[in-house]
């Protein structure tokens, strides 16, 4: 039997692993059921860097003060200023100092991290209640007072994913770590 | 003989000391208020010679109640809020570490830390979509997701943002500095399982994970991680999540910070680049000196602290201590511990208590005489790819202080002259 070890552990390992690899084979298990497409439409929320995942519509910053005013500024202030949730605007040019300021103008690399940020975690006392406009909107009105869009900017799908945020290449990776000299080797 | 009744008090473990009057907190508003100077005139009566009440009656009946709960003698063992927050659903609470012993934590005390509550999921309600980059995109029940071949793996969770690059005070507890940590046994399906069976497109390199609580928490992970040792978990410690753990299913990516193992976990989406979610670009990127933010920093490197005597405890009886602590690290196993009584000055090797596992908690132990004056308690830990915990110094000259995450710096403890632990600033 042992002679015939190796070649069956050979032609056990073609049988399977082709079956592991190939993704066109049957499920291994058969578990679960196809997720539909209006399942996935429904759940499919987030929206990536390159703005994949951004939804049709638009808004402007004169609209996103409006709707800033009456869903955000209670908790962010009425110009982002903070208080006494967390501050969105200003702190440009503090994150190499004592004090950093990390707000949507001064830390976050991209502006469709803002859109699916409020789609799906805003406002804070009503997620996922502000339509696709009104993100927009208020992405605008918050890149507005970051001084990043002009104050007659319009955001879209494709607009959006386009402005350039102050700190887009203020973020290193991969992760440099072990980084700390061990102890006597100084 | 009837039985011994199940609730007699045990006297043993902290109460034990405190029955002699050796051991008070320090701190009565940060470590509870049940602890007694001396003995009761009660209790007295209940010690020998005398026969207590409790072996002369029937005990409590079975199902008193029909889910066990701890003694009420324990009752301020309990999580506590990590600081004061301005709301307390988007919070943290932590595990009280100065009163556990051994390596798991129960599931009742498992530290908190949510974006937007703990949502309320009837499980039969809940899937769990896998789409993205697969051949086919699947819908999950938690039941589908139970019928897989399933495992059961102790690790420790702790949250990136546990223990302080400043702002602790001396009277800083173990449970403020170090309890964002926990350590249970996690029953689940192993991720690449079930990516499996959704069939896994070639260039699927990193995988979405979303949960179903009011912040619709999302993290990237790397397929690499995905496809190693990645589980979806349904039960902890014997028992199916509690909710503030993300019942009905929660993702458990072992050694990773704990922001990324995504609690009522609805969504899986494999993509062939980060999604750049607010968690791994504002929050969870550690802020360097120069003004750049290292993102991506998952793993949390090997770390320890003493939980006993910590800070809060009241030494009074000179004479035997044995010290105790936990190690553990994201990369491994924990391999060697060094206890310094003297602020690190000298070191002495702490014993290992079985089981020592990879990214778990571990149990060190120290025999100590405290003869009264004063010592400085650290620990550190040394982990399987040699890795050593840094002192403070030495981790703030790389990183400064605003990186608010992933501290790990050698914590210590100070024993005053008197016997008074406090934490050092």
């Amino acid at each position: 039997m042992w002679s015939r070890g190796p070649a069956a552990l050979i032609l056990a390992v073609l049988a399977v692993a082709p079956a592991c690899l190939r993704a066109q084979d049957a499920p291994p298990y058969g578990l679960g059921r196809s997720a539909t497409p209006a399942e996935l439409a429904g759940w499919d929320i987030d929206v990536r860097a390159d703005g994949q995942g951004l939804p049709p519509g638009s808004g402007s910053v004169r609209d996103g003060l409006k709707v800033y005013a009456e869903r955000c500024a209670v908790c962010h202030g009425d110009k982002g200023e903070g208080n006494p949730m967390d501050r969105l605007v200003g702190g440009t040019g503090t994150l190499a100092s004592a004090n950093p300021v990390r707000t949507v103008g001064s830390f976050w690399p991209y502006p469709t991290t803002l859109f699916d940020y409020i789609r799906r975690a805003m406002p804070f006392n009503a997620p996922e209640s502000l339509a696709a406009d009104q993100i927009y909107a208020v992405c605008a009105y918050l890149l507005y007072l970051n001084q990043i869009v002009a104050a007659e900017a319009v955001l879209d799908a494709e607009t959006l994913p386009k402005v350039q945020m102050p700190n887009r290449n203020g973020f290193t990776s991969p992760d440099p770590r072990p980084d700390v000299p061990r102890p006597g080797s100084r | 003989m009837p039985a011994k009744p199940v609730s007699s008090p045990g006297r043993i473990g902290r109460r034990a000391f405190l029955g002699r009057g050796a051991i008070l907190a320090g701190s009565a508003a940060a470590l509870g208020t049940v602890f007694r100077r001396t003995a009761s005139a009660q209790s007295d009566a209940n010690i020998p010679p005398n026969v207590p009440p409790w072996m002369t009656q029937q005990g409590a009946p079975i199902l008193s109640p029909a889910y066990g709960v701890p003694s009420p003698f324990e009752h301020d063992v309990v999580r506590r809020p990590r600081a004061r927050t301005r709301t307390l659903t988007a919070a943290s609470s932590c595990t009280p570490l100065q009163d556990l012993h051994g390596i798991i934590t129960p599931n009742g005390l498992h530290f908190e830390r949510h974006h937007a509550g703990v949502p309320a999921i009837d499980p039969d309600a809940h899937r769990l979509l896998v789409h993205g980059l697969v051949e086919r995109p699947l819908t999950f029940t938690i039941n589908d997701l139970m019928r897989f071949p399933a495992v059961s793996r102790l690790h420790f969770l702790e949250c990136s943002g546990n223990s302080f690059w400043t702002g602790t005070t001396a009277k800083s507890t173990v449970q403020e500095t170090h309890g964002l940590l926990s350590c249970c046994e996690w029953t689940g399906v192993l991720l690449s399982t079930v990516l499996a069976e959704a069939g896994m497109q070639p260039n699927a390199t990193w995988v979405l994970a979303e949960g179903a609580d009011a912040a619709g928490l999302s993290r990237s992970v790397p397929i690499e991680k995905a496809l190693d040792d990645a589980l979806l978990v349904y039960a902890q410690n014997g028992e199916r999540l509690r909710p503030e753990q993300g019942y009905p299913l929660r993702l458990l990516l072992p050694g990773y910070e704990g922001n990324m193992n995504v609690k009522w976990l609805r969504r899986l989406k494999l993509g062939d680049q980060p999604f750049q979610t607010r968690e791994e670009t504002s929050k969870y990127t550690d802020l360097m000196p120069d003004g750049t933010s290292r993102q991506f920093t998952f793993v949390m490197e090997a770390k320890s602290v003493i939980t006993f005597p910590s800070g809060g405890f009241q030494l009074q009886d000179h004479g035997f201590y044995e010290i105790s602590g936990l190690a553990w690290s994201g990369r491994g196993r924990i391999t060697r511990v060094e206890v310094s009584t003297d602020g690190g000055a000298n070191w002495k090797q702490a014993r290992l208590q079985e089981p020592i596992l990879t990214k778990c908690l571990t149990r060190f132990r120290l025999p100590w005489r405290w003869e009264g004056g004063p010592a400085r308690l650290q620990s550190r830990a040394i982990d399987e790819t040699g890795y050593v915990q840094p002192d403070r110094p030495d981790l703030v000259a790389v990183r400064g202080v605003n990186s608010y995450y992933h501290c790990n710096a050698i914590q210590e403890w100070q024993v005053a002259a008197d016997g008074a632990i406090t934490n050092v600033v």
